[in-house]
């Protein structure tokens, strides 16, 4: 790990650089317009100087950036409207219950297709076909259904949280299909044997030999999961008319033109997809300790 | 409810036929005949069960009333499919992928800049970029090049990711052959990275177009000009034209589909060398 933090500090050096000068070459024009309307002449110091501060830029500099993040996580009461925190939570609500749903989903088709054949034949290509279906193209639709239904009320739910959830499972049970089929499948021939000639039964050889070596390719697709869940809570409340959440941020400040709550929101977005990340590792490390695993 | 009971029985033979196939026949066939029927036990009880239930067309029509729409409506199906997959989606891909492309094999000349580049990149491709469409709308206007902007944001890092591990992937041996035939470093890239790298390339190329046809949908729902499928969907939704909605779904996973099957057969021609690709004997 140490060995990798110099390498990366560098690269996030670059894509700095790259972005601070990108920002003096996007807002430059607005720079000159201005000037020119009050017929002044603008030197180089000054244009990098303006660039860096205006309220409504077409690129906001990091630094700005930042403090609109700052802004919006600490500088506001977490139960707010204004607040990154609270909206960051009411996606994380929904990415959650989507990815939990998800992974009772691919977990168990995965199941159904390691033991039965019928079920590999004919639910795989379909799954491998899903994933190939831009589910957007949905998200309006499950938003109307799940409201003309009121699923979510039938379950004590909001249907926004309902539609949500759905899109993000969608999103995510893939990934943990094609890990825990392959989990499944990486005992050899040799243990599987060996559970025979032990007269284990077909629930012993799963409980004790299937499903602990499917661990690693489980959490492995997991993070994979988690991401893609993330995407699919903002991408749920993208066309949906969402009033709260990261994506409705979004929607909001780019119809009202607040560059700077889009970007913080987006980067808000990015700190939920490291923490659920971070999340999904430490459950890792922790079921790998209580399996009894040696590093 | 006669129609359901027909469908219900339709279902059970299609499984029952799936069942013997997969116990029985093995080849190219037995590959193709139980995902088809599975598909259409789908669509039969699916339409079964909305002329049973006399489910409202708001809520989910039945699949011959969607292939009614798409039938009647080829023409704005048509344009809107050019305006999203052709203009926004596949010039947005192949701008993507090509920039990855080139900046990975620059960024593959320095070790530092690799070792650094793969857990950022990682971590950005896990990233839901999709909200980068308000900005990129903003910025590019209502037209087809702000859905291509989306796509290009979309694609880039994914790519890039697979492309730098995969010129990596070269054997230390084969290297060190290319240097004893004192090759230069552009004939070991063409003649040995590059195809050594294939496979990982073309494992990024693949996300990529799922992600292409999701980015070019979703950057219009922000705004877009009076064609395009996102478009058509959110205006559809709004005016419950829902058979529309599904037309559009169905040509929207029609070309997500083929757009994926195209590249992974180029992928085959590629690389038939890959165990990966190799048929089963």
């Amino acid at each position: 790990m140490k060995g990798k933090a110099i390498p990366v500090l560098i690269v996030l050096g670059i894509i700095l650089v790259i972005w601070y000068l990108c920002t003096v070459w996007m807002n430059a024009a607005w720079v000159y317009d201005q000037a020119g309307r009050t017929g002044r002449t603008v030197g180089f110091g000054e244009l990098v100087q303006a660039t860096m501060v205006q309220e409504r830029p077409m690129l906001p500099a990091p630094h700005q950036v930042a403090a609109a993040l700052w802004d919006g996580i600490a500088g506001q009461a977490v139960t707010s409207k204004r607040s990154l925190v609270y909206h960051g939570w009411v996606t994380m609500e929904a990415t959650l219950a989507g990815f939990a749903l998800g992974i009772v989903l691919g977990v168990s088709l995965a199941v159904g297709i390691v033991y039965f054949r019928v079920m590999e034949a004919t639910v795989m290509p379909w799954a491998v076909i899903s994933q190939t279906i831009p589910i957007v193209a949905l998200a309006p639709m499950i938003v109307v259904l799940s409201n003309t239904l009121s699923l979510g009320e039938a379950l004590g739910l909001e249907n926004r949280l309902v539609s949500k959830t759905i899109i993000s499972a969608y999103l995510s049970f893939f990934p943990v299909l094609v890990g825990m089929v392959k989990g499944l499948r990486s005992p050899d021939a040799m243990q599987v044997d060996q559970l025979a000639t032990w007269n284990a039964s077909g629930w012993q050889s799963f409980k004790y030999l299937r499903l602990p070596s499917s661990m690693p390719y489980f959490f492995a697709s997991l993070k994979v999961a988690i991401a893609a869940a993330l995407v699919g809570a903002i991408v749920g409340e993208l066309p949906t008319g969402a009033v709260e959440g990261l994506g409705a941020r979004m929607l909001v400040a780019s119809q009202f033109g607040q560059p700077l709550l889009m970007w913080a929101s987006l980067f808000a977005a990015a700190l939920v997809a490291g923490m659920l990340i971070l999340g999904v590792g430490a459950i890792q490390r922790a079921a790998d300790r209580a399996m009894g695993v040696r590093p | 409810m006669s129609g359901l009971w027909l469908a219900i029985v339709f279902w059970i033979a299609a499984w029952g036929a799936n069942v013997w196939i997969a116990r029985r026949a093995r080849g190219r066939l037995a590959g193709m005949v139980p995902p088809v029927l599975f598909g259409l036990a789908v669509l039969v009880l699916w339409e079964g069960a909305v002329r049973a239930f006399a489910v409202p067309e708001v809520i989910l029509p039945a699949p011959s009333v969607v292939v009614a729409a798409i039938g009647a409506n080829l023409g704005t199906l048509w344009g809107d499919f050019v305006q999203t997959i052709v203009k926004g989606a596949f010039s947005g891909y192949a701008m993507g992928c090509g920039a990855a492309l080139v900046v990975a094999v620059l960024v593959d000349r320095s070790p530092v800049l690799t070792r650094g580049l793969l857990p950022v990149g990682n971590f950005v491709a896990a990233l839901p970029i999709v909200g980068v469409a308000p900005i990129m709308v903003t910025w590019f206007g209502f037209g087809w090049q702000s859905k291509a902007a989306v796509v290009f944001a979309m694609v880039f890092f994914p790519v890039l990711v697979n492309a730098v591990a995969g010129l990596t992937a070269a054997d230390r041996m084969h290297r060190d052959l290319m240097r004893t035939y004192a090759a230069g470093y552009w004939t070991t890239l063409f003649k040995l990275r590059l195809p050594s790298a294939a496979p990982f390339i073309f494992n990024g190329l693949k996300i990529a177009t799922t992600l292409a046809v999701i980015g070019a949908i979703v950057a219009e729902f922000f705004g877009s000009p009076t064609r395009g499928m996102g478009f058509r969907i959110s205006t559809a939704v709004g005016s419950l034209a829902l058979p529309m909605v599904w037309a559009q779904i169905f040509v929207a996973a029609l070309a997500g589909t083929l757009f994926y099957g195209f590249v992974a057969m180029i992928e085959r021609r590629v690389t038939f060398w890959h165990p990966s690709q190799r048929v089963r004997g």
